[in-house]
């Protein structure tokens, strides 16, 4: 039992708590994005990608290096896009002369 | 420990910090995508701490550069195609596709870990449990979310799909994948046996998703949207990394938080929706209205619908999977743009509208339904009784009066208090079953009018009647 492993595990057990805490309190409006933008986050496994990059030596190696890099890039670009996109579209309501302008339509802040 | 590696480290925290941060970020449509912006620098200095790292280690060679640039390029480009050309009502089965891609990547990072490590030194207990676990669970979310998007998406049948023996199936993946993780566990490196547990996993996802109805699929993709969060975090115990560690957990807990409040807002049990079986969505084309014996429906026009929403003063719109399906947000949000002419309007949506709980306020905002109209169920209902009309669109169960009386399958389900609005119009296609298989008894509540019409055709037809009633 390392001390390493020792505070690894207090790291988990300590996210986890701090991740129930934080989205306890997000409201239902936001769930789909939430949903997304905390798929994005798990895209940090890039980050291990990387590191087995680095460690590769041998043909089996590189395989699963290449393959990982592809999946968690693929997470993560998409993820934080996707988020994004959709997050733009929340707006608050458009002033109210811009309103009633008789389009039918609310458009954008003009 | 040299000033390198503690730079490092300390944008490793920096990162998880930013995470954090970001998900709070995220308690308001105001504040909720400057959340996701620094959720994504985050991941910007964690990754160039990574590659500092490498780099001053020296360790990578030329081929590794190769493979890591040429794959995390090429994903990129794929995920970045598919989040800009995704359409919105098409956005639970891309999320359900990121996150499979985000589970096998935590197993193949620990098969690679694995790989370089077999028949050399041994691998130490702590590595091997992490690495067990994670060729375990990751490829189970790998299969699991790609079958949960194609059932979504309409490729792969969305009704539960179970064979003679199907469970027998499941149950063999599993002890086939627990038996070999075993032995794994027991000290043994070997690389094929590894492979034997992946292969288990992958089948495992396969045939424990197949059985699981479409409309249930929300509940699968935030339960394994958690399981990749483990996975990635687990990831982080076999790298000794706290950024994973940290990330992968935040996920893990959030992912379980949405799938219970999912499950609730359905009135599922999680354990009920895993088991399978039920559920099957939406219930089949339109048959045309076909109430049964003794029951009496009042139909109406869409000049009928449109003068009472022409002389309302206040109105509800309650928006559904059949608005979802049918794309009708734009038409839904062009009628809310025109009342409000005359109007008080608002939206009053349930967690579960849409494909996926919140998936209504994100079609809605597409349309340019400002947030502060979509109003959330608590918020909602106390508005119903001073209501002057409430428009129903393609919604079912979710506005049940039958789930305030005990004894049925919507019992004890949070609902719209639809039927308290002074008069009621129903945009639906027939007189067909939502998902829990029972009669709407709103439908038959005697101010009800039914309006029989798909969501898109029937807001249009009813848009050009108020139109024609109120000069704008």
């Amino acid at each position: 039992m390392t001390t390493g492993l020792m505070s690894d595990i207090y790291m988990f057990v300590l996210a986890i708590l701090v991740g129930y805490e934080v989205i306890t309190k997000v409201p239902s409006t936001l769930h789909t994005p939430l949903m997304s933008a905390s798929n994005a986050i798990h895209g940090i496994v890039i980050i291990g990608a990387i590191v087995t990059a680095s460690q590769a030596r041998t043909t089996a190696g590189y395989v699963l290096a290449c393959v990982a890099a592809f999946f968690a890039a693929m997470n993560v670009v998409g993820g934080y896009s996707l988020t994004d996109r959709m997050l733009q579209m929340f707006r608050k309501r458009p002033l109210p002369a811009a309103r009633d302008d008789g389009s039918g339509q609310r458009g954008e802040l003009s | 420990m040299n000033a390198v590696s503690i730079a490092v480290d300390l944008a490793y925290l920096l990162a998880a910090a930013g995470f954090v941060v970001a998900l709070h970020l995220m308690n308001s449509p105001a504040t909720a995508r400057k959340g996701s912006r620094l959720s994504w620098l985050g991941m910007i200095v964690a990754v160039a701490a990574a590659l500092v790292s490498v780099i001053h280690d020296g360790t990578i060679t030329t081929t590794g550069w190769i493979v890591l640039i040429a794959g995390a390029v090429g994903g990129a480009a794929a995920g970045l195609i598919m989040a800009r050309r995704v359409k919105m009502t098409d956005v639970p089965q891309v999320v359900s596709i990121f996150n499979a891609v985000g589970g096998g990547a935590a197993a193949l990072v620990a098969a690679g870990d694995f790989v370089r490590l077999a028949g050399g030194a041994g691998i130490s207990t702590r590595v091997m449990i992490a690495t067990v676990l994670d060729v375990i669970i990751g490829p189970v979310t790998f299969s699991g979310s790609l079958i949960a998007a194609g059932k979504l998406q309409g490729w792969v049948s969305s009704r539960p799909v179970v064979f003679p023996g199907a469970r027998l199936v499941t149950t063999a993946f599993a002890v086939i994948g627990v038996g070999a993780g075993s032995y794994l566990l027991a000290g043994h490196d070997s690389v094929p046996v590894l492979i034997l547990v992946t292969c288990a996993a992958l089948g495992f996802g396969v045939t424990m998703t197949m059985p699981i109805g479409g409309a249930d699929m929300p509940v699968v993709v935030a339960l394994l949207n958690s399981f990749t969060g483990i996975a990635v975090a687990i990831a982080g115990f076999v790298i000794d990394n706290g950024a994973l560690i940290i990330g992968g957990a935040l996920v893990g807990a959030s992912g379980g938080i949405l799938t219970v409040l999912m499950a609730q807002a359905m009135n599922r049990s999680v354990l009920g929706v895993m088991m399978g079986g039920f559920g099957t969505g939406d219930s089949g084309p339109a048959a045309g209205p076909a109430a049964g014996p003794g029951v009496s429906i009042r139909r109406i026009s869409a000049e009928d619908a449109a003068i009472q929403l022409a002389y309302a003063s206040k109105v509800t719109i309650v928006p559904g999977y059949g608005l979802a399906a049918a794309q009708a947000q734009h038409e839904a949000a062009e009628l809310a743009a025109l009342l409000a002419g005359h109007a008080t309007v608002f939206f009053a949506i349930h967690p579960v509208a849409g494909r996926m709980p919140g998936h209504m306020n994100v079609l809605l905002a597409e349309a340019n339904v400002p947030y502060e109209d979509l109003k959330e169920m608590d918020a909602a209902n106390p508005e119903f009784p001073t209501a002057d009309v409430a428009l129903v669109v393609g919604a079912n169960d979710v506005t049940n009066p039958a789930a305030r009386r005990p004894g049925n399958p919507v019992s004890g389900m949070p609902i719209l208090n639809v039927d308290q609005a002074k008069s009621v119009i129903v945009i639906k296609r027939s007189m067909g079953h939502g998902y829990a298989g029972i009669d709407n008894e709103l439908y038959t509540n005697p101010k009800t009018g039914m309006f029989f019409s798909d969501a898109k055709s029937g807001l249009t037809e009813i848009t050009a009647a108020v139109k024609a009633l109120v000069p704008s």
